[in-house]
């Protein structure tokens, strides 16, 4: 059984300026130094008190914005080991995506979870627990699976020689 | 280059993507294309060259058609920042690659003005802002870091083929509407995700320069699309040639249509922190203004400083209120000082900044304090985009910008402002 993790639960439409803000990116302060301001102005106490292995959970839109790649990154440099959200944002979508940081668009479960639960999160089984309860994460397209099984997009790349989706 | 491909009853993205892949597909269908173009800008370049270099072990596939473009923070606002930019320069020395320096401008205009983004083209760019090139009908969007190094290094990215929202513009813009206003209208109607993974096609918008048709584009991001895109016609279809088959299909078929009668429409204002959150700037008139910003990718054109000298010719904006001018990029810049537009502006008081994105994103360049008000031109005014988490930012046409900036209050075009204004207690 893995750990129990953290839920930190986020509302609706929250941006990539609430993720990271700009003034924060890593060639503003550097590549060590930018994680630690995630959810600077939202979540002021989020970077510190962040455990590896903790779920994001958010409503509609999220990630919507700026095209910046540091701000998935940012929260994937923190340990955060998925999001699930009720939508997501397209540019961010493919950039959480790339980097293998998973996540899930459900339109329910985001209200079924609350800031502070404990769960336990299977990758691999697609599952969410609480307690008794168990949830099932939506599977994402074959090709994305594809590409999460590798690690990340650049990964799929190297090994694959090819885009996902583009034929063998 | 008459396709031999079928593609009637075809919305303007399919048309574009079939003629990139060469079999006619449709929206919902997964392709992989070559691009046309690659852009990233100062603040991405250095993790796609990471990316490139380092985890792919690769170089770029095809040089000349990459373009780097310092813009985010240009000039360099601190030491981190100016290391940066030296090594995307090396870079680019070093790789043969095409660098638009400090100065040059705001990529996306940088990119039109040269002529790297172009009617019917795939350009991907490393800035959300990138759907602007839908303004001469190129296929232009956003892509992060990685999908924009796998562009790079491999010529080609993957795409869903979007399902299309038809926005129908209809009748005449009343006197003191720009386009800026109908761009912002078209956001709070379809909201901040009502085109998510869509391609938005204007029509009725045969009439328009080639800069309001990229104010137009560029906002459409702002409702979650991928593309928006404005069929090329008149002045723009010319300068061009616009290819024949890039036209609106009858036949096509359209998700949703969103239509609009300008005659109806007034000056709009994206009210913090949301910029589907689109009320009439009438709503808020006598509300102190720190500071205005004109600029930007979305408006920061020859044609919005003129709009801005037109209201400001003769007369000195508010004591108390500060506005900036930054022109995105230095073609617009000197055609401004050519023309005289600039003097009429510094003789209001403006401030001018070196063409590029300025303080759009909060980094440098007139960032806000805790507690104040800026109306500015850009396209975002999400809680601490331009500085302090603290500060509001109202998003507005160069006309209601300018107008504020000579009341130092929100203030009409039309309608100079009035100092105190009753209820103007926002303080």
């Amino acid at each position: 059984m893995p750990e129990p993790s953290r839920v930190w639960r986020f509302g609706d439409g929250v941006n990539t300026d609430d993720i990271l803000p700009g003034k924060y990116a890593p060639f503003m302060v550097g590549e060590e130094a930018f994680p630690r301001y995630a959810f600077a102005h939202l979540r002021p106490e989020f970077a510190a008190a962040v455990t590896p292995g903790d779920i994001l959970v958010g409503g509609r839109n999220w990630g919507l914005g700026s095209s910046r790649e540091y701000a998935p990154m940012a929260l994937k440099k923190l340990g955060v080991a998925a999001i699930i959200a009720k939508s997501f944002a397209r540019i961010h979508f493919r950039n959480l995506l790339n980097i293998g940081l998973p996540a899930f668009e459900a339109s329910d479960l985001p209200d079924l979870l609350h800031d502070g639960d404990l769960v336990r999160f299977e990758l691999d089984a697609g599952r969410l627990q609480r307690g008794d309860q168990v949830f099932q994460l939506p599977t994402p397209p074959d090709f994305l699976a594809e590409v999460l099984r590798e690690g990340s997009v650049l990964r799929y790349f190297k090994i694959h020689g090819r885009l996902p989706g583009e034929r063998e | 280059m008459t396709p031999d491909l079928d593609l009637e009853g075809l919305t303007l993205a399919e048309r574009i993507l079939s003629m990139r892949v060469g079999r006619r597909v449709q929206a919902g269908e997964l392709v992989v294309a070559e691009v046309d173009q690659v852009m990233m800008v100062d603040s991405i370049a250095p993790t796609v060259i990471d990316l490139i270099e380092e985890e792919l072990d690769a170089v770029v596939r095809h040089p000349e058609k990459i373009s780097i473009v310092i813009d985010h923070v240009s000039p360099a606002a601190n030491v981190e920042v100016a290391t940066t930019q030296k090594r995307i320069r090396e870079y680019a020395r070093r790789r043969n690659l095409r660098v638009f320096d400090v100065g040059r401008g705001i990529c996306h205009q940088v990119l039109i003005e040269e002529g790297l983004a172009r009617p019917g083209w795939l350009v991907v760019g490393s800035d959300s802002h990138s759907t602007t090139y839908g303004g001469v009908a190129a296929f232009g969007t956003g892509m992060g870091a990685t999908d924009v190094a796998l562009a790079a290094a491999s010529g080609r990215t993957w795409l869903r083929v979007p399902a299309t929202i038809r926005v129908l513009l209809r009748g005449e813009r009343p006197a003191g509407v720009s386009v800026k206003d109908v761009a912002l209208e078209v956001v709070g109607r379809l909201t901040a995700d009502g085109a998510t993974y869509a391609s938005i096609e204007y029509h009725g918008a045969e009439a328009l320069t080639l800069a309001e048709r990229l104010t137009l584009a560029n906002l459409a991001v702002e409702a979650g699309a991928k593309v928006g895109l404005v069929p090329p016609s008149g002045e723009v279809a010319k300068r061009y040639q616009a290819p024949p088959w890039l036209r609106i299909d009858s036949e096509a078929e359209y998700s949703k249509t969103l239509e609009l009668n300008l005659a109806e429409l007034s000056p709009r204002l994206a009210v913090p922190a949301a910029v589907d959150n689109v009320q009439p700037a009438a709503a808020y008139l006598g509300l102190r203004v720190d500071q205005v910003f004109l600029g930007t990718c979305t408006n920061g054109r020859l044609e919005d400083l003129h709009v801005a000298a037109a209201i400001l010719r003769g007369r000195r904006i508010a004591e108390g209120t500060r506005m900036l001018v930054i022109p995105a990029s230095s073609q617009v810049l000197a055609a401004a000082v050519a023309d005289g537009t600039m003097s009429i502006l510094l003789e209001a008081g403006v401030v001018l900044g070196t063409p590029g994105c300025g303080p759009c994103m909060g980094r440098h360049m007139g960032v806000l304090a805790p507690g104040e008000i800026c109306v500015s031109t850009s396209n975002r005014n999400f809680v601490g985009r331009m500085g302090s988490p603290e500060a509001r930012v109202f998003l507005a046409s160069p006309a209601v910008a300018a107008a504020s900036a000579l009341g130092g209050v929100i203030s009409l075009p039309q309608e100079p402002a009035k100092g105190e204004w009753p209820g103007s207690d926002h303080a």
